[in-house]
């Protein structure tokens, strides 16, 4: 399935200043029984996002009206647990096409790159710049430039992305393509060993 | 130039080859599937028109999402008995191995490799679940992957990964009495924090690691993916080839021979270079609990929960979020603490060591009035055995019950679930918010602790018992 080609972003934010969110916040386990990627948006955050009873809660920011946009600004070590790709699927799938934060999981980021959605590393600092800032503060992603820029304050900061990775979100490659065409080098690979 | 990590050894063993600042193509010798992350994956297959390219290579069995009393019936919940079904179709559809509900074999995919002899050292193995960094006891890179990448690997039997770096704990020294291999991977844990060990692979070493069993290696390894690391590995040894021997999946005859000769080369060179490395004393560990909503939040069991000016600043909201939902105030005492749950089992502590030790230790005890307790066998060769073992008579005698293999309340997909606000002792691995349940508040423990508590219906230390 190919994934969505990344262009250059400018968005409002959700803000989410909670460190160590895992995966079974993004997602709760209750909701990983679907055969397919769809519908998991509705559930993401879950727990933190309805009541029991299933209404809104009013004071969790996917809630509030007043914020919009295709980033989520989380706090640090974000997605963190779980492998489940339910959980990259959830934000994929409420909207998010960058998530930012000090610091990501190791595999929550490899799904998330595998579904189209960038993970951004930025510092503490600008970190806090971003929670301080109102619901109309914008961020720009440039994928290309591997840039974040804070239109509040403008600063801008540099973020890490392998240039393999790179090029796949921006023309909307997916890994599995990539090893179905060396399929000859992994059989040679196989001869090799036997 | 310098030697090599045992890590190093087996990537690059499998490397099949790397692409110029991206991630390597890696081959995976052993690729296990359940239910849960694997349905997407298939379909990603059928949609493609292929099938699993290496089938032999492969080995599914559902337990995420299995109830664990009377499986002989279809499951009740239409939505996972849909997932279980689509696992069986799927098996059937690539002719993959399958320990299909109520099969001998079946369990949780965890405990099911190793005991089978599926799990061998040097291998590369992958599922679609973190906590297959339990199979890096047998001296194996073993990781957990997204559904992606299990659809990668059926495809084409291999993974693009990045390099991880390398970490080594070095833990000397011997365990007191009452201190077990979840006690001390849980203290390592609360020392790392849960994202210390992000970006690498752990290698356990020292003579605290050596001395564990096989089992208590599985429990180490399993919970590396805690304190954030890829993945945790500890060299083979006598007792590995002792564990593997035999066993219906090991290497056989010649075969044998041959294997084992290629484990003995499996070991750090004496001039490795790790990128990190720590060292801890066998003798500081006490029994182990968390007080808090992830695995770092462990203290031993006669502290007190760190008070809020010992919590970094920026961090400090975060932790009061958490002590809020456990319900527990910064300083107060763990010990004596009201408990309603006990859940022993799970990849981490449902081995057939770890129902002995919680049956030998409430031996001629009763449970405790108002204490719910479930006894859950990581695989059906585990219950048959503490069956075998008279264990569950021992279990039933005290007042409680082995249920059938699964998952179960570890992160409660299935019926088990633990209610709002109950606290429940859990052998398992994660005590995020509502992981056993929406609102259930979970104390990590070692099944020795877990005994204490069911007992007692307190937070108790094992070695006052």
């Amino acid at each position: 399935m190919p994934i969505d080609k990344f262009v250059t972003l400018e968005s409002t934010y959700y803000p989410l200043p909670i460190e160590n969110v895992d995966t079974d916040q993004i997602i709760p386990a209750r909701f990983l029984k679907a055969t397919t990627k769809e519908g998991f948006g509705d559930n993401l955050f879950a727990d933190w996002r309805y009541n029991s009873d299933g209404t809104p809660k009013a004071d969790f920011v996917l809630n509030k009206p007043e914020y919009t946009g295709s980033v989520l600004v989380a706090g640090k070590n974000f997605g963190s647990g779980s492998s489940r790709e339910h959980a990259a699927w959830a934000v994929h799938g409420f909207g998010f096409k960058v998530v930012v934060s000090s610091f990501f999981a190791d595999i929550f980021k490899n799904n998330s790159l595998n579904n189209g959605v960038l993970p951004v590393v930025i510092s503490e600092g600008f970190l806090a710049d971003l929670f301080a800032a109102g619901a109309d503060n914008k961020v720009v992603v440039n994928l290309e430039e591997q840039t974040i820029t804070n239109t509040a304050n403008g600063k801008t900061e540099s973020f890490e992305i392998n240039s393999y990775k790179k090029n796949c979100l921006l023309n909307g490659f997916d890994d599995i393509d990539y090893l179905i065409s060396v399929k000859d080098e992994i059989e040679t690979y196989e001869n090799g060993r036997a | 130039m310098a030697g090599k990590t045992l890590f190093d050894k087996i990537w690059d063993m499998h490397e099949v080859k790397t692409i110029e600042d991206g991630p390597s193509v890696l081959y995976i010798d052993r690729h296990l599937v359940h239910e849960v992350t694997s349905p997407q994956a298939f379909a990603g297959l059928k949609d493609r028109g292929i099938k699993v390219f290496r089938p032999q290579n492969t080995f599914a069995t559902p337990d995420h999402n299995i109830p664990t009393i009377n499986q002989h019936l279809p499951i009740a919940d239409e939505v996972s008995r849909f997932q279980v079904d689509t696992l069986t179709k799927n098996c059937e559809e690539n002719n993959v191995t399958l320990f299909g509900l109520g099969h001998p074999k079946n369990g949780v995919v965890h405990v099911v490799g190793p005991e089978n002899g599926i799990t061998q050292p040097g291998m590369t193995i992958v599922c679609g679940d973190s906590h297959t960094s339990t199979h890096g006891a047998f001296g194996s890179i073993a990781f957990g992957i997204g559904t992606s990448e299990v659809e990668m690997v059926l495809s084409t039997q291999c993974i693009m990964q990045p390099r991880p770096k390398t970490m080594k704990i070095n833990i000397e020294g011997e365990l007191e009495e009452g201190v077990t291999a979840k006690d001390l991977v849980l203290y390592v844990i609360s020392k790392l924090t849960t994202g210390g060990g992000t970006g690498y692979f752990v290698e356990f070493a020292g003579s605290a690691i050596r001395n564990l069993s096989m089992e208590g290696r599985m429990t180490v390894c399993n919970m590396s993916i805690e304190m954030g690391a890829r993945g945790g590995l500890i060299a083979p040894d006598e007792k590995t080839i002792e564990y593997v021997k035999g066993r219906e999946y090991a290497p056989q005859g010649a075969d044998w021979d041959t294997a084992v000769a290629k484990w003995k080369e499996l070991y750090t060179d004496a001039d490795a270079v790790f990128d990190k490395e720590y060292n801890f004393a066998a003798a500081d560990i006490e029994p182990m609990i968390t007080y808090g909503t992830n695995p770092g939040m462990g203290i031993g069991i006669t502290q007190n929960i760190p008070a809020l000016e010992t919590v970094e600043e920026s961090s400090q909201t975060t932790y009061l979020k958490s002590l809020e939902y456990m319900g527990y105030a910064p300083g107060e005492a763990m010990i004596g603490k009201k408990i309603d749950w006990v859940f022993v089992g799970s990849c981490t502590n449902g081995r057939i060591e770890d129902i002995r030790a919680f049956a030998n230790a409430v031996k001629g005890k009763k449970k405790a009035e108002g204490v719910t307790a479930w006894i859950v066998p990581g695989s059906h060769q585990v219950e048959d055995q503490a069956i075998a073992e008279g264990l569950k008579d021992i279990l039933e005698e005290a007042g409680f019950e082995l249920r059938q293999p699964g998952c179960s309340a570890c992160l409660a997909m299935n019926d088990d679930k633990v209610p709002a606000g109950k606290y429940s002792v859990s052998t398992s691995n994660r005590n995020f918010e509502g992981r056993q349940g929406p609102g259930a508040r979970t104390l990590l423990a070692s099944p020795l602790t877990a005994a204490a508590c069911a007992v007692t219906g307190v937070i108790t230390d094992p070695r006052t018992l």
